[in-house]
């Protein structure tokens, strides 16, 4: 590991300050599952590393405010699945949190932190943007407020400008009954990195939203409003004409040593129509 | 230079005030600083888990957490189990059971099972795999791993 000095600010205005002067020689830590990796085979050589786990502004957990669920910068994935808010509202995101990694990792790794690193295979990412998230990003002007959909850029590259970071992630209170599911594919069962990552929501309305990772450079979002996917009458040809419109940007690279093209757009198939039963029969047992 | 940072933990019940390095693991303080070679590196990047410790009570990688994030905290190692000489249940079990082999992993193992049954102490045999899936067994003495974590669990409802 290569030297660099440890910075651990009391407030966001320190952090932010900080990141400012110091913004290209730094990067922010939080749960580290990423980021040590990454110093520790000298992929980064930051002068400073910033660690945010000692910010109470930045400790807010998860809680419900008008309307809006926040979950803040510090917590983990297991914080996340033993949440009973989130088990209420968005069962979906705790389907992803719960195959990220394994034990060890999800009681480190932060829900903020694995939308930041912006890894197309990131477990989080489908559900968040099936649900609507927002992204609260804090900088040295005013905070903004960024959808979820326009945060990704590509693989690694967020639209964060220099010196911002995330505070939290927002999640709206479905107004809707819906009912939605998440679903991987993996090379081995147990922790490894997704080969394609799906989420299926589907709202009373017969709406259904589609999001899909690790098929390109950024997760997917697709929404579709005709009905067809939802309503029991209508045929397998039918539905898999919709599907087949809704995974149309799907662009798997050929240089991904996880999985061929061919594979994962097969298995974005299989994934679509196992996420969309889940996503059905979870509507019908009363929306979650 | 490295600016040392001091830092102060509570390891297996006892306290320490150390000076730092700010990009030493917590993995190589234990080792290499307080000679806690229990806990063991293999993989180095969080897959194989020989390295895991309890930080606050939860298990971690400790190849994934730098020693000045654990500034404050209370760790526990495997050589923290035992006490006074007496071995935890759950080394007893893995000795009756003939759950080591090459011996690498069990630390790491013993840890993982210690989180195990604090957070669920009744896990059927899926769980188990489930909790412990961050613990890889090169021998692949898996079953017998399990065999005796369950074995513990099934012992304490016994005591009830």
């Amino acid at each position: 590991m290569h030297d660099f000095e440890y910075i651990r600010p009391k407030t966001i205005d320190e952090a932010v300050s900080f990141l400012d002067v110091h913004g290209p020689d730094a990067r922010i830590l939080a749960g580290g599952t990423d980021l040590l990796i990454q110093l520790r085979n000298n992929d980064i050589q930051p002068s400073f590393v910033l660690d945010l786990k000692n910010i109470p502004e930045l400790q807010t957990g998860i809680q419900m405010k008008n309307g809006f669920v926040s979950i803040g910068a510090t917590v983990t994935m297991s914080e996340l699945i033993m949440n009973p808010l989130i088990d209420r509202y968005f069962p979906a995101l705790i389907d992803a949190a719960e195959v990220v990694g394994s034990v060890q990792i999800r009681n480190r790794a932060t829900l903020v932190g694995n939308i930041c690193n912006a890894s197309p295979a990131a477990d989080s990412a489908p559900p968040l943007l099936v649900y609507g998230a927002e992204v609260i990003a804090v900088g040295s002007k005013e905070a903004r407020h960024i959808p979820l959909n326009d945060f990704f850029v590509r693989s690694g590259v967020t639209i964060l400008q220099k010196g911002e970071f995330v505070a939290s992630i927002e999640l709206p209170v479905p107004r809707k009954k819906m009912g939605a599911a998440h679903v991987r594919r993996t090379r081995r069962r147990g922790h490894d990195l997704a080969s394609v990552t799906l989420c299926c929501g589907v709202e009373e309305t017969g709406t259904v939203r589609l999001c899909y990772g690790s098929v390109g450079p950024r997760p997917i979002l697709v929404v579709d409003e005709s009905g067809v996917l939802a309503d029991e009458r209508a045929s397998e040809e039918a539905k898999a004409a919709i599907f087949e419109s809704m995974f149309a940007q799907a662009s798997p690279s050929k240089k991904s040593m996880r999985a061929s093209p061919a594979y994962r757009l097969a298995m974005l198939r299989v994934l679509g129509r196992q996420a969309l039963k889940l996503a059905l029969e979870r509507l019908h047992e009363g929306g979650k | 230079m490295e600016k040392l940072v001091p830092i102060e933990m509570n390891i297996n019940y006892q306290h320490y005030r150390l000076n730092v390095s700010p990009i030493k693991r917590l993995l190589d303080v234990l080792r290499e600083d307080l000679d806690l070679i229990g806990t063991k590196e293999c993989c180095g990047i969080g897959e194989c888990g020989a390295c895991t410790v309890l930080v606050n009570g939860r298990a971690i990688n400790s190849c994934l957490m730098l020693a000045v994030e654990a500034d404050g905290a209370d760790i526990l190692t495997a050589e923290g189990l035992s006490n006074n000489g007496r071995l935890d249940s759950l080394q007893e079990a893995f000795l009756e059971k003939g759950a080591v082999q090459c011996g690498f992993c069990i630390p790491g193992q013993l840890i993982a099972a210690k989180y195990l049954l604090t957070q669920n102490p009744h896990p059927t045999r899926q769980e188990v795999e489930e909790g412990m899936a961050g613990n890889l067994c090169r021998c692949g003495g898996y079953e017998r791993i399990i065999d005796a974590v369950i074995s513990v669990a099934e012992k304490g409802e016994k005591q009830k």
